[in-house]
């Protein structure tokens, strides 16, 4: 039995207007692909520490160096093995007839070099590797990998095969033993004209560039690889198809078009791991050549004097963690926000 | 308590996520009669799984019940704690799902996912409870039952797995059975045979069950009273010949509509219910059906309308069933009051 | 599965044929040969060392005799320790890797597992966030950054754990704890995920509907599913293990096949590079198949071809 717990009236009973309908039909706003991403990224707050960390670290790395008052391989006499902030005495004698000594926040190393820039420019040629060789994976991997998962078929199976056999191979013994190999016949070409630049850059890192590019990018192919099988069985790729579009336009337009998402977080988390590869390489002596310094090698060097200088092992180490866990961060943030698979 | 099975009174409960609180059942009554069949009807979001698992003690997190009273068997649901819920669960209420393929775990054998319901609730030993699994597959129509035993969820087809689904469901007997679209998942035909397959089963086992469903075809063969969901409001509710012959509800009468029918002449058109679900984030004030409503007046949008008694089986929550009455009453300037009194 | 195994042995000999093809190759390109850094030595004296090797004769009759020798599991006399086979300097080395590699391995493992199920299992709670933090530095730290970090507090500053060598157990904590972190570290986010993935799962919520309770439903229905992406990561783990070696064994100064390895590349010692770097190859080949093979085993629902 009905009860009438409240005032009603005839009006109420009269049939409503179809605006008065529309009023209560509230949609939630439809975003786009980008700004919901971007939101769910500012909400991260790790992503966006880390975010605010990488940035800090590419100032310091790329944009400081450049108006320091010290260079890397600057060797100052007479003020070898300086502890931190400490002044030798040529530049106390300086400061006391009124010039002007920029501290050697970090100290100096046995050459007298100030250790400050020297970590800098390690974490810049660190990062320039990881960036650059992450760059020549994404463009590698992603052309390999789509060009296997759209075609399929006989192609994408041999293609594969090869990706399997790649990957068995264990990396670190080929660039160990191709940065051997490479070390004597780049040096020759490093001398003829127009090759100078690999003197600067060094024999090393250009034999880690060959190798991150005919090894590393297997992972990034089979991920793109996999994501273009899913996406090809999408109705726009048949439509594109029946309206006559070449393979070509398909993967560029519309196939790596949807895998942006995933591209730009694979390459983000690939640049620590390059990075991670870069400093083991240096390490082990197999990096950037004396003296540009590399993170890695600063490390190595330092392993000696330990006992002394403690923190010409800290200061690398830290730098590298530093840079490796930031990217870490961010790429799982970007990976979270921007991967429509939850995973949460 | 009283005399039903199961007793559902008033119940809330809302999903606490992080864009807000969902409510997703605003006071929500039903009851369910020992032995009867019971077919809740609704549109996805309307709230009938979310009620059936609450029976269960299986709201997912972050759900939670803020309101309402829910008893069975005379005991009070809502007031137990974890242990005494898995008593009860698998033992006096079971629970088949929509999925067949998801529901069983890939890694065990069918024998053994059969027999760990059995072991939970009985004292048998383990041969025991094969033997038992061995019954109950011959129970629900699976031959080789020796063979089924030892195989594993990937090896049977989907109507096969629904059937072990329900063997497990039915290992000890429950007093109450939940359906949650049990053959929305499959092929028509084995459609037909599932079902045929519970009612035999409710017959022999004397066992009341719930169908949720979204499919009118399944009640009308099925159940003996429907209750009709919409935005978490039980909307209308009655026998089945109530609900298809003399539907109350605008939603309900929308519903039997949309049905294709057989002799349909070609060129008309079908008719589907107009609008879109509600957003429960923000349920609106009035009816929950007002937007999408032909008859829409403007007390719908207002206010949410009360259940009035169809009949000693059938009630319905519209305003419509008050327009008539206070059309009536208003013939009488003595006041509605004075009306009602005159019925009573 | 017979015809499985088959398969995939045969693509393990045909990846170790290649890499042994490659790395032979390799060594090659570098002009100089093994002789070059000694002292300077007489041309005939030079000429006399390199017939003896086997070195004067055209490159691709040297491949074929290092071919051969390989198929009888042979493979050669080391150019810079006199005397020595390469067989013998890989079986003494080896089995000190191995002990070292497995301990960090197993060490792995037994942390990895149960803290990637806590934190799936304490989602968004203290427990989890920890170990969130714990883990993902530990996958960005470089080994040779917590070798170095291990070795400053414990034996420089609290003088615990000796430095170098391996004749005790305090010996092996530093460099087995060094190498087990980045794995263990994986692990445990792979295990989390892995848990997450499987807790929202449907037949979680069948378990519970059947009455069981929620530690069962983790350890018996959960866990069985939820490892196997971590089998599937042994492979690599292995693969880690052995390079990670290089830098422990000289970081703690570990005669290990590691070290060898490193050191003979700098002496050019080609046949001891080539049989470390095949013998190595050969291994994480072989534990690739073993882990393929186990991981069909286990997991019912992948077909056998």
């Amino acid at each position: 039995m009905a009860k009438l717990s409240f005032q009603l009236n005839a009006d109420d009973f009269l049939p409503a207007s179809a605006s008065e309908k529309e009023s209560l039909v509230v949609m939630r706003e439809s975003v786009g692909f980008w700004k919901d991403g971007f939101r769910r990224l500012k909400r991260n707050k790790i992503a966006m520490v880390s975010l605010v960390v990488v940035i800090l670290v590419l100032f310091i790395s790329f944009v400081i160096p450049q108006f320091y008052p010290y260079t890397y391989e600057q060797q100052i006499r007479g003020s070898e093995n300086l502890a931190p902030m400490q002044y030798s005495q040529t530049e106390l004698t300086t400061m006391e007839t009124g010039g002007k000594v920029f501290p050697h926040i970090l100290g100096t190393d046995n050459l007298g070099r100030d250790y400050a820039i020297r970590v800098m420019m390690g974490s810049r040629v660190s990062l320039v590797v990881g960036i650059i060789a992450s760059v020549l994976i994404l463009f590698i991997g992603s052309l390999y990998g789509s060009i296997a998962g759209y075609f399929g078929g006989w192609v994408d199976l041999v293609m594969m095969r090869i990706v399997d056999m790649i990957y068995t191979v264990p990396d670190i013994l080929i660039i160990i033993l191709l940065s051997v190999a490479m070390d004597q016949p780049l040096k020759a070409l490093a001398v003829k004209p127009g090759f100078q630049w690999i003197q600067v850059v060094g024999v090393n890192l250009i034999s880690i560039f060959v190798v991150f590019a005919l090894l590393y990018w297997v992972g990034m192919a089979r991920i793109v690889r996999s994501q273009i099988l899913i996406l090809k069985e999408q109705e726009y790729v048949t439509a594109a198809k029946a309206l006559g579009a070449s393979s070509g336009r398909i993967i560029r337009k519309h196939l790596l078009k949807n895998c942006i998402g995933t591209l730009i977080v694979t390459t983000t988390l690939q640049i620590p791991s390059s990075i991670f590869t870069e400093s083991f390489l240096s390490f082990l002596g197999l990096g950037v050549n004396a003296p540009m310094p590399s993170l890695g090698s600063l490390a190595s060097a330092a392993l000696n004097g330990m006992n002394s200088y403690p923190y010409r092992l800290f200061a690398p180490a830290l730098a590298i963690s530093l840079i490796i866990l930031s990217f870490n961060l961010l790429g799982d943030g970007l990976r979270d926000a921007f991967d429509p698979k939850l995973k949460d | 308590m009283s005399g039903y099975l199961v007793d559902i009174k008033n119940e809330r409960l809302s999903f606490f996520t992080p864009a807000g609180e969902v409510k997703s059942l605003n006071d929500v009554s039903l009851h369910v009669k020992e032995k009867e069949v019971l077919g809740i009807v609704g549109e996805s979001g309307s709230g009938k799984s979310v009620t059936a698992y609450s029976l269960m003690g299986l709201t997912a997190y972050p759900g939670r019940l803020i309101g309402g009273t829910l008893e069975f068997d005379g005991k009070r649901i809502d007031q137990m704690t974890e242990k005494e819920m898995r008593k009860i669960r698998g033992n006096e209420i079971s629970i088949i799902f929509q999925d067949p393929m998801t529901s069983l775990n890939p890694v065990y054998t069918i024998g053994n996912q059969i027999a760990e319901a059995v072991l939970l609730h009985t004292d048998k030993t383990r041969a025991q409870a094969a033997e038992r699994a061995k019954e109950l597959l011959t129970l629900v129509g699976i031959n080789e039952p020796e063979k089924r035993l030892k195989q594993y969820p990937h090896e049977l087809s989907g109507g096969m797995r629904q059937r072990v689904m329900i063997a497990i469901a039915l290992a000890c007997e429950p007093k109450l059975l939940i359906a949650d679209e049990p053959t929305t998942a499959l092929d028509v035909t084995i459609q037909a045979q599932i079902l045929e397959l519970m009612m035999d089963l409710k017959e022999k086992l004397g066992m009341a069950i719930i169908m949720i469903t979204h499919d009118l075809g399944v009640v009308a063969n099925m159940c003996d009273r429907i209750a009709v969901m919409y935005a978490g409001k039980v909307v209308e509710s009655g026998t089945t010949d109530d609900i298809f012959y003399r539907p109350g509800h605008e939603y309900t009468k929308g519903l039997l509509r949309s049905i294709p029918k057989l002799n349909e002449k070609e060129h008309n058109r079908l008719i589907p219910i107009e609008g879109s679900p509600v957003d429960m984030l923000n349920p609106p004030a009035g009816c929950p059906f007002a937007p999408r409503c032909k008859s829409c007046m403007k007390i719908c949008l207002r206010e949410m309308p009360e259940y009035t008694d169809l009949s000693d089986t059938h009630y319905s929550a519209c305003w419509l069933h008050q327009k008539a009455e206070f059309a009536a009453a208003r013939k009488h300037p003595a006041g509605i009051d004075a009306q009602k009194a005159g019925q009573e | 599965m017979g015809r499985y195994i088959i398969k995939r042995i045969g693509m393990a000999v045909v990846t170790i044929f290649a890499v042994a093809t490659i790395t032979f190759f390799v060594m090659n390109m570098v002009p100089g040969g093994p002789f070059m850094a000694e002292k300077a030595v007489s041309p005939q004296a030079q000429a006399a060392l390199e017939a003896k090797f086997g070195l004067d004769k055209p490159l691709s009759e040297q491949y074929i005799t290092y071919m051969k020798d390989l198929l009888h599991g042979d493979l050669g006399l080391s150019v810079k320790q006199r005397g020595r086979t390469v067989n013998q300097i890989i079986a003494s080395k080896f089995p000190v890797s191995a002990r070292v590699g497995g301990m960090a391995i197993l060490l792995a493992v037994m942390t990895g597992v149960p803290l990637g199920s806590i934190a799936a299992y304490r989602r968004g709670k203290l427990a989890d966030n920890i170990i969130i933090v714990f883990s993902t530095s530990g996958i960005a730290v470089p080994n040779f950054v917590t070798c170095t970090i291990l070795m400053y507090i414990f034996s420089l500053k609290l003088g615990l754990l000796p430095t170098y060598g391996l004749t005790s157990w305090k010996h092996y904590v530093m460099p087995v704890a060094a190498l087990a972190l980045y794995p263990s570290s994986y692990i445990a986010r792979l295990m989390r995920s892995s848990m997450l993935d499987v807790m929202g799962q449907d037949y979680m919520r069948t378990a519970r509907a059947k009455g069981v309770s929620q530690m069962v439903s983790l350890f018996k229905h959960a866990l069985r599913n939820a490892i196997l992406p971590v089998v599937t990561y042994l492979g690599p783990l292995l693969a880690y293990t052995l390079t990670g070696s290089f830098i422990v064994e000289k970081i703690f100064t570990i005669p290990g096949l590691g070290s060898e390895f490193v050191g003979s590349i700098t002496s050019r010692d080609y046949p001891l590079i080539m049989g470390t770097t095949i013998f190595l190859a050969a291994l994480m080949v072989t534990m690739n198949v073993l882990v393929d093979i186990a991981y069909k085993l286990i997991d019912p629902r992948i077909k056998l071809k």
